[in-house]
């Protein structure tokens, strides 16, 4: 490719880059116990929650960030950050999407994402997570109906204090490590899905994520929970727009299948990842973890991850029940000055239990990234079963690319396979696509998502489009 | 009392023993404990000993040796049958009895430490510590600070050695004591040779072996390198190889492991000259409560460089393998090859494995690959064997020395790979029956 062509495309601005005006209702930075009691009050939420908020907020000060992952970055100041934002007049929340505010209906149109068409067209609920408020949810009746809930956490507090009280914490503890224990005391919003015995769930449920409003972390706690033959198939995207200061985001997801259950997560995450020189961009430390805690359940979880500064992010599978699966794939890209340590785990603790992980890394410009996995056999999970394949995918000579696998094996019954490979695109490949008309850019292209097509199929359709779309924009001018 | 506290109250007592000796080794042995004391030993929590707990060498109280009494005949039970030039060590004191080095070819110097640190000969005033420096682990500082005896091995320029270069390190029963053998070894250009290190001993011996190596092959230079440990299995024993290769040379190391009630072996090469090949073959195995840990690192530091790695283990009763192994490729070392490949075979059910094998990269044109895999034996395979009239206890038997012969076949010395395949197929669980296959292998090699 022409030099001046690349370094054009290569000073492409973030697309999704803007802020919406909206008045905020902003906590000032800083993190103590009052800005808990004000985040727990605004929410309405009962007096346990409040504790246990407290709770993991004094364990969390006894703890240390961890500085194991392959990745650099200043120190981040929480006490620089503020812990609550919220879009204005909360009693009077919008009830339909005619009531939705117009400029945050706008800013999802900037984003090509028509949130009612989509919603619509695709038969998709989406319980839209605009800063740290729910701000619309849609098909809730018809999924009242099939007897699913999906609402909002801080909804589910309030409406069904039992089932949060019985399942929040349970998967990942408060104190699982230092970004759980910060999420569980400060968390503003996510989403809670209940999918109740014996029921699929009648449609894909979706979130989008935006961060908005500046200097706002996000804390984000998603709980999903699948009764025995239950399914369900959530989706989880995220954009966010231009900004110069480095902003936080401590997600924590957890997942629980009963037996027979069946959830699948996907995730498409775009957030800004930094200008050319690596300032701003988004910090993305998340904790996910499922459990099938049920016998032949299975968790399989899908991401695309082609945004953020810093992506600190392990979907893990605890497979407890018998015959239970666990699935991880994944298509990581890094460009620019990005930097990613991302993988999973997959702790066999049941018999029979299997797990399949395919891993994707793409590196270009001088980004770097890490695959980091472990794959543990208890010595009771008889005839256990993983296999692991992943390869990375190096464009340009300023980039790396890293894989740390861990194997922990206690049980002689296991069958454990593990393959990585490392290249470049071959200029044979590039030579064969271009002698039959194909141009350099098309080709790499091509190539690319081939590669990534063992991903890209788990992916529900439409955001199979989207992550296509996506990768050829992320890797723009990548190739020369 | 804390556990280094143990070791630097030993290392005083040798004071007197250190008296007057250059001024440089001083500084060198001060700079070890110095390290060694704010180090301390690893834990668990250390990323590089996360599966390795070295408590029972931190617990323990070792002396240091000060004869070489061992029977004549007894060394020769457990010395290779190979012909060789010779260097013993006796709990690691230099034992010039066992030892034969009076026909050295022109060209070649081989001798113990001792002597090399008494005539502070310039084969040891450069490299030593240059590739393992105090700050490598607190067990190199350790060896440091305790540096007396190990070998030094020179080969001249364009000098090929015919006969193998043996450093045969003998373990005693009674009283505990520990050794810390440092060699080196300078290959010069286009050189060739081999060095064997053999670790054996007493049956009961429980003695404590911490042994540096570092090894600098010149432009050109070819070594095929064994480290074949089959010490007693209360000994514990720590390894650490450093190989340092110019452009084109060629290292082979041969990593035969199966003795010891924990072994670990680091072993590093840094390959910093164009078209340098490094290969690292590896076997080890593990029964009762053995607990065996192996570190690789493959360091590209230089384009167009190469390597191929595969260590298999095999794993009985309550043993414990490790395998990290890396590869390295630094940024712009481009058109760099570089394979790895691990296999365990887990033979009971509370055998484990903890494997790591990493890639970290930086630079695009290269091809760099891993594999690893941990099972038990096909049953297919088992059932082919049956078919034919093999019961099955000798069928589970010749696939496990199979799996082992994969190794076993790249071993250039018909010797070793011998005796590691009937020492293998000797400690297979009775329920593999092999006796008789053994016998009528031994009778076939004689």
């Amino acid at each position: 490719m022409a030099s001046e062509e690349m370094e054009q495309l290569v000073r492409r601005e973030y697309k999704d880059g803007f802020v919406t005006d909206i008045e905020s209702d902003t906590l000032p930075p800083g993190l103590d116990e009052n800005t808990i009691a004000f985040i727990s009050n605004k929410k309405g939420e009962p007096e346990w929650m409040l504790e246990w908020r407290l709770d993991a907020y004094r364990q969390w000060l006894k703890m240390k960030e961890p500085s194991w992952a392959h990745l650099d970055y200043p120190p981040i100041d929480y006490q620089a950050i503020s812990y609550f934002s919220a879009p204005k007049r909360p009693e009077d929340r919008p009830q339909s999407l005619d009531e939705v505010d117009p400029k945050l209906l706008e800013t999802y149109e900037k984003l090509g994402i028509p949130l009612h068409e989509r919603a619509a067209l695709a038969g998709v609920a989406v319980d839209a997570v605009f800063d740290s408020v729910s701000v619309a949810t849609t098909f809730k009746k018809q999924l009242a109906e099939a007897g699913v809930i999906f609402c909002s956490i801080s909804e589910a507090i309030r409406d069904y204090p039992e089932l949060v009280k019985q399942y929040l914490g349970t998967v990942v503890p408060k104190t699982d490590n230092y970004f759980a224990a910060l999420n569980s005391a400060v968390f503003t919003d996510g989403s809670f899905v209940f999918v109740p015995e014996g029921v699929t769930c009648p449609m894909e449920l979706s979130t989008y994520f935006r961060i908005n409003a500046a200097n706002t972390g996000q804390f984000e706690r998603t709980l999903i929970v699948c009764e025995s033959r239950a399914t369900v198939s959530y989706l989880e995207g995220c954009t966010a727009p231009m900004r110069d200061e480095n902003q936080l985001h401590a997600a924590v997801v957890e997942l629980v299948a009963l037996d027979d259950a069946y959830i699948k997560y996907s995730t498409v995450q775009n957030w800004y990842p930094g200008d050319e020189n690596g300032v701003g961009g988004i910090y993305n430390f998340v904790t996910k973890r499922g459990e099938c805690r049920g016998d032949r359940a299975r968790i399989s979880w899908t991401q695309v991850e082609t945004g953020s500064a810093i992506t600190w992010k392990y979907p893990s599978c605890v497979l407890r029940g018998k015959d239970s699966i666990g699935e991880f794939y994944s298509v990581a890209v890094t460009n620019g000055r990005q930097q990613a340590d991302t993988g999973t785990k997959m702790i066999h603790i049941g018999e029979g239990t299997r797990s399949y992980i395919v891993a994707k890394g793409i590196s270009a410009g001088k980004s770097d990234q890490s695959y980091r996995g472990l794959v543990k056999i208890n010595p009771r999970a008889k005839g256990a079963r993983n296999f692991t394949q992943c390869d990375s995918l190096l464009i340009g000579d300023t980039c790396g690319a890293h894989t740390f696998p861990y194997q922990e094996i206690g049980n002689s019954t296991a069958k454990i396979e593990h393959e990585a490979t490392t290249s470049k695109i071959g200029e044979d490949q590039l030579f064969y696509c271009q002698s039959r008309g194909i141009s350099e850019e098309d080709a790499v292209s091509m190539i690319v998502n081939g590669f990534c097509k063992d991903v890209f199929q788990e992916l529900p359709m439409e955001f199979a489009v989207e992550a296509e779309a996506l990768l050829n924009v992320t890797l723009e001018g990548a190739v020369g | 009392m804390s556990d280094t506290q143990t070791f630097l109250d030993t290392l005083k007592t040798r004071s007197a023993e250190y008296a007057g000796e250059p001024s440089w080794i001083a500084a060198r042995r001060q700079a070890g404990a110095a390290r060694f004391e704010a180090m301390g030993f690893p834990t668990r929590r250390d990323e590089e000993w996360k599966y390795t707990d070295v408590r029972g060498i931190a617990q323990g109280h070792f002396k240091l040796a000060d004869d070489v009494d061992f029977s004549q005949a007894q060394a020769a039970t457990l010395s290779l049958p190979v012909e060789a030039h010779r260097l013993s060590f006796v709990d690691g004191v230099f034992a010039p009895g066992l030892s034969d080095i009076d026909a050295l070819p022109q060209g070649v110097q081989v001798m113990p430490l001792s002597k090399a640190l008494a005539e502070n000969h310039e084969a040891v005033g450069g490299p030593l510590g240059r590739l393992t420096g105090v700050d490598f682990s607190a067990f190199a500082a350790l060896n440091t600070a305790f540096m007396e005896e190990g070998a030094v091995v020179r080969i001249a320029p364009n000098t090929v050695v015919e006969k193998p270069i043996v450093l045969q390190f003998l373990s005693r029963e009674g009283e505990a004591v520990m050794c810390h053998p440092r060699i080196l070894i300078e290959a010069g250009g286009r050189s060739e040779a081999t060095v064997i290190e053999h670790y054996a001993g007493e049956e009961n011996a429980a003695n404590f072996t911490n042994v540096v190596a570092e090894l600098m092959l010149d432009r050109g230079a070819i070594l095929h390198h064994y480290k074949l440990q089959e010490a007693p299995v209360g000994d514990f024993h720590v390894a650490s190889i450093h190989v340092e290769q110019s452009r084109d040379s060629v290292y082979t190391s041969y990593n035969l492991n199966l003795g010891g009630a924990l072994a670990r072996n680091d072993i590093i090469a840094d390959l910093n000259g164009e078209n340098a090949y490094t290969n690292l073959y590896g076997l080890f195995f593990g029964q009762g409560r053995q607990h065996v840990d192996n570190h690789t690192k493959v360091n590209h530091n230089a384009p167009l460089t190469f390597s191929n790695e595969n260590y298999k283990g095999i794993l009985g009763d309550r043993a414990h393998g490790v395998f990290n192994g890396r590869v390295f490729v630094k940024r712009d070392s481009q058109k760099i090859e570089g394979f790895q490949s691990n296999q365990n075979l887990l033979l009971s059910d509370r055998a484990q494995i903890d494997a790591k094998p990493e890639l970290e990269i930086y630079a695009d044109d290269v091809k760099c690959s891993h594999g690893t895999t941990t099972g038990q034996l096909d049953e297919d395979a088992v059932y082919a064997l049956r078919t034919r009239g093999i019961d099955e206890a000798t069928a589970r038997g010749l696939l496990t020395l199979a799996f082992a012969g994969e190794v076993l076949e790249q071993v250039a010395l018909d010797a070793i790979a011998e005796r590691v395949e009937l020492a293998v197929a000797g400690k297979l669980p009775e329920r593999f029956n092999l006796a008789g296959l053994v016998e009528a292998a031994a009778a076939l090699n004689e």
